[in-house]
């Protein structure tokens, strides 16, 4: 059993499609897992046993009678609560949704049920994706794998906590401002923001539309390539999704290269403020790429300094429209429906009760940032920021193919550290959120460990948009290079639950 | 309803000059709503045209009916307008139980129509030129059904019903320009160009633009100046004003409260109203102490669009004939004068004169028919001239039998009476009513003999030359034939055997 759940997903469709294995053992070890080790992590929601077992007795009777299997077909899958599951409970982490059984499927969730994909539930997550540590669910947080009095980083918190107590092999995050690398980061695992639009949005609950991104989540670079494939690609129900063809992701995880590459440093991504052990983690990582025959080149963006301070008012504001929904008129929770109260107030009873701070937080802010008379200083000012912070980057990649980074200013922090202070909360995703403001793609993934922690670091690498096939081939040279060097996966010095 | 006051519709405008502005919303006739795939067909069960899409459900996302953005162009271009060479939706955020995402994918600065203007046409023949602002693409709400208030509004309600089934159907919004220099004729330049644009609207078959049934609906806003004075004043905003009567009526009584209002002293508060269709009346709605703040933005769900410039000169080369210029045609064609075009053009007969001419009728029988019993029919059962059940084809008919002498005007009239009572094609109805002129000179002869003799007194009088006391006699004549006899060939019978 405990081979199983800690093969790679590439690992265990290979011995599903030779018959070594069936979906139903592969999906039965995961849920003795779940069932096992996650009242101490809580990474899961909601458990889809029957739902699971069914989609891998299908993949099975599929095998069975010859026909041609996908190449994920029967890997069991955590999915973050923000994609809609028809018939399977979806709360993005929020009491206002407790309860709602969506009638329809999320493209992405389509996507994975049409590739075989076994899901074997829903993650936890910050309330509507917004937070850094899971502490923002509703539904209490989730501890980290390497040590449970530890946040997980969020929003993706549980789709990361999965993958690192081998609860799943394949996740689905989705990245407004980091919430897919970040947690990947803290959790030793690999997490993928693709380009926006790379990834169909219909279905997954709206947070930030112009940043939201759904993407892919593993143990290694090549399996997050597999489920990048499976879910990327021209979706006509979101008018935003690229109409182009997927980037050669999986080709370029196989092939793992970076002799001539150029790689930019850029400066004001690290420096000050930024915990020791991820200074050094990050610069080792530098000179691997160095030793792998990649160019480094430094570079500059000013514009990014204004990155955190853009997104705080462009999220919000996004978030203010796109959370009015949540009026108790048509799903989800209901407050005050007792006859004594008008349709206005059971709305603004419900809201009051359904919403957690972090979230009225948000949608005071963004309510403020789009007022008449204060739109152009904040919602305008922040968008030309964008514009600027966008330009940094093709000013960078004319000079340079990728850019890296630290994921995070830190290594994982204790749970309820940060909780009352959201401005330090914040923080925790200076590297990432440029990215999204330019709507780039970028990975996350293992660089070791933090020597005064013993916590994981996390590698951010950047590619240019459309480009997201680098992000893989440099990530499998790097990954190949540092496994080589440890001996065995980053992950396998977690602690035994 | 509070008593309002009002001056005088003359000493108002003694004093003071009327600035209209006029918002048209249009409902497209797409056969599939503006951000998704669902029907828009009229009369389905209630939420039974429902997705996620239009039903704001997390998650779900627009994408843009192509079909939507044409008709927009179309009218844009009817109406004169610049197209953009790129727009953008945008998100007008307000809450309502009836709109499903809480807030209205609707356009804000950045139309796709701007600049334009629309001709229309007063009943004296004199040509008015109203200015357009902009024609905007927006999506409608859906449906509040207040039950337990008194009035159907919401206050006073025990609860409400929700459908859904209208919420993303295709809007297109009309804006003026401030209507400056219509003086006295501000209410009816406002009615002729609601008119002139519901008749655009269907010329271009964009939409059927039925009043009656929410399809084309008219906001009215109206501010009153001191005569001479440059800057306009404080503007009231009448909403869902929904008959082109109304839209005059409206206008007027708004005219007659501001001068009131301004002339004892005091301030006009910017609101909207009510009108009430029963007096012609409007009421206070809600007062705008600040201005409402829609946090308009971008949306970021959608693309923006660039409407390729072949495409839209392709739109504008196959722009059918416009209204102004057809009616120009038509009154020419048919001999008419400004003021009957005018008033074909309210009762909504232009189409079916012209149908029913097209079906073989002159000119004159398919406006008088149409004109007078079909349109007094309409009026008295509150429907539109269209929705008369009598066919362009069959007034074709009876207008052929009455030109071959085989029906009088009388005789019509019962025809057509039958056909609406639904007893089958005017020939059918004069069978089975048995309503032929009679020709049969023996029985007509017998029945001018049997007149005569009634009448013995009258018959002297026309004998000792007093032609004026015919009429009698011929009316006792219609009178023993039922009506079936042909008026002109009697009193022909008439004088010929009593002035030999």
């Amino acid at each position: 059993m405990t081979d199983i759940i800690r093969l790679t997903a590439a690992e265990t469709a290979a011995r599903i499609a030779s018959g070594e294995l069936t979906a139903v053992e592969v999906a039965e070890a995961h849920l003795a897992r779940i069932e096992a080790v996650d009242e101490k992590v809580h990474a899961y929601l909601h458990v889809d046993r029957e739902g699971a077992l069914a989609q891998a007795r299908a993949v099975d009777a599929k095998r069975a009678a010859g026909e041609p299997l996908g190449p994920l077909a029967g890997v069991p899958l955590a999915l973050k609560d923000i994609f809609t599951t028809e018939g399977v409970p979806t709360t993005v982490g929020s009491k206002i949704l407790e309860g709602w059984i969506p009638p329809y499927d999320a493209t992405v969730t389509k996507r994975l049920k049409d590739a075989d994909v076994v899901i074997l539930g829903k993650t936890n997550m910050d309330e509507f994706a917004m937070g850094s540590s899971t502490e923002n669910s509703a539904y209490g947080p989730t501890g980290n794998p390497w040590d449970l009095t530890r946040v997980p980083g969020g929003s993706g918190g549980g789709s990361a906590a999965a993958l690192a107590s081998y609860q799943a092999p394949l996740a689905i995050g989705t990245d407004t401002g980091g919430s897919i690398r970040q947690p990947a980061a803290v959790t030793g695992t690999v997490g993928v923001k693709p380009t926006y639009g790379g990834v169909s949005r219909y279905g997954m609950v709206a947070f930030s539309s112009s940043l939201d991104q759904g993407g892919p989540c593993a143990r290694t670079v090549l399996d997050a390539a597999l489920l990048h494939e499976v879910i990327a690609g021209h979706d006509p129900m979101d008018s935003t999704s690229i109409d182009a063809p997927v980037p050669p992701v999986v080709e370029a995880a196989r092939s793992g290269d970076v002799a001539g590459l150029r790689v930019g440093v850029v400066k004001e991504l690290g420096g000050e403020g930024y915990q020791a052990g991820v200074v050094e983690r990050f610069n080792e990582s530098v000179e691997l790429l160095r030793g792998l025959g990649a160019e480094v080149v430094e570079l500059s963006c000013p514009s990014f300094t204004y990155a955190l301070a853009a997104y705080y008012l462009i999220a919000p504001s996004e978030c203010s429209s796109n959370l009015a929904r949540f009026d108790a008129m048509r799903y989800g929770l209901r407050v005050g429906d007792d006859g004594s109260h008008s349709a206005e107030e059971v709305t603004a009873l419900t809201r009051e009760a359904g919403f957690g701070p972090e979230v009225k937080r948000r949608i005071i802010l963004g309510t403020y940032a789009l007022s008449s008379g204060y739109y152009d200083a904040y919602y305008g000012s922040a968008q030309k920021v964008r514009t600027l912070i966008a330009r940094d980057f093709e000013r960078a990649f004319e000079q340079v193919d990728v850019v890296v980074s630290p994921t995070t200013p830190t290594t994982a922090f204790p749970i309820g550290e940060r909780v009352d202070d959201p401005l330090a909360m914040y923080l925790a995703d200076l590297c990432t959120i440029p990215v999204n403001l330019a709507g780039n793609a970028a990975m996350s993934l293992p660089c070791g460990l933090a020597p005064e922690d013993g916590l994981p670091v996390g590698l951010q690498i950047i590619a240019p948009a459309l480009k997201d096939d680098r992000l893989y081939r440099v990530g499998a040279a790097v990954e190949a290079a540092f496994v080589a060097k440890w001996g065995h996966p980053l992950l396998e010095e977690a602690p035994q639950l | 309803m509070t008593v309002t006051d009002l001056l005088s519709y003359e000493d108002a405008l003694a004093s003071y000059d009327p600035v209209m502005g006029l918002e048209v919303h249009v409902e497209l006739g797409t056969r599939t709503k503006m951000f998704c795939g669902c029907s828009t067909a009229l009369g389905a069960e209630p939420n039974s045209q429902t997705c996620p899409t239009c039903l704001g459900l997390p998650g779900a996302l627009p994408v843009v009916n192509e079909s939507g953005v044409e008709s927009a162009i179309r009218i844009g271009l009817a109406l004169n307008c610049e197209i953009a060479q790129w727009c953008r939706f945008a998100r007008k955020n307000y809450f309502y139980p009836d709109m499903p995402k809480n807030f209205q994918t609707s356009q804000y600065d950045e139309p796709i129509a701007y600049n334009g203007y629309l001709d229309v046409q007063l009943e004296d023949g004199e040509v008015f030129r109203v200015h357009i602002e902009r024609a905007h693409m927006e999506e409608d709400t859906g449906k509040s059904t207040h039950i337990g208030g008194a009035t159907g509004r919401i206050h006073g309600a025990s609860h409400s019903l929700l459908d859904y089934n209208r919420a993303g159907i295709p809007l297109i919004e009309i804006v003026t320009k401030p209507i400056e220099g219509a003086g006295a004729r501000a209410p009816e330049v406002a009615r002729a160009y609601v008119a002139e644009l519901r008749e655009l609207i269907r010329a271009l078959g964009v939409s059927e633009a039925r009043m009656e049934m929410g399809q084309l609906r008219c906001d009215v806003n109206l501010s009153l100046r001191p005569l001479g004075e440059k800057k306009f004043g404080t503007r009231s905003e009448t909403k869902n004003v929904n008959s082109l009567r109304s839209v005059e009526r409206a206008a007027r009584f708004e005219i007659q409260r501001h001068a009131a209002v301004l002339s004892s002293g005091g301030t006009i508060v910017q609101e909207t109203r009510h009108f009430h269709e029963e007096d012609g009346s409007t009421t206070s709605g809600r007062i705008k102490e600040e201005a409402e703040d829609y946090r308009y933005f971008p949306e970021p769900d959608l693309v923006p669009i660039a409407p390729p410039r072949e495409w839209v000169e392709e739109l504008r080369g196959s722009l059918p004939e416009l209204p102004l210029a057809r009616r120009e045609r038509l009154k020419k064609e048919w001999g008419i004068s400004d003021f009957e075009m005018q008033s074909a053009l309210n009762a909504g007969a232009i189409d079916l004169i012209t149908a029913t001419i097209d079906a073989g009728a002159d000119a004159a029988s398919a406006r008088k028919w149409w004109m007078g019993e079909l349109a007094r029919h309409a009026n008295e059962a509150g429907v539109e001239l269209s929705e008369v059940a009598i066919t362009p084809q069959q007034v074709a008919r009876i207008s052929a039998l009455v030109a071959a002498g085989e029906l009088n005007d009388k005789l019509a009239r019962q025809v057509i009476e039958g056909v609406l009572a639904g007893e089958g094609d005017p020939d059918r109805v004069v069978e089975k009513r048995g309503l032929k002129v009679v020709s049969d000179e023996g029985a007509l002869n017998a029945a001018v003999d049997q007149a005569i003799a009634d009448n013995a007194a009258v018959a002297d009088k026309i004998r000792g030359g007093n032609l004026a006391a015919a009429g009698a006699l011929i009316g006792a004549v219609m009178k023993l034939t039922r009506g079936q006899a042909d008026a002109k060939r009697v009193r022909e019978l008439v004088l010929e055997k009593l002035q030999g």
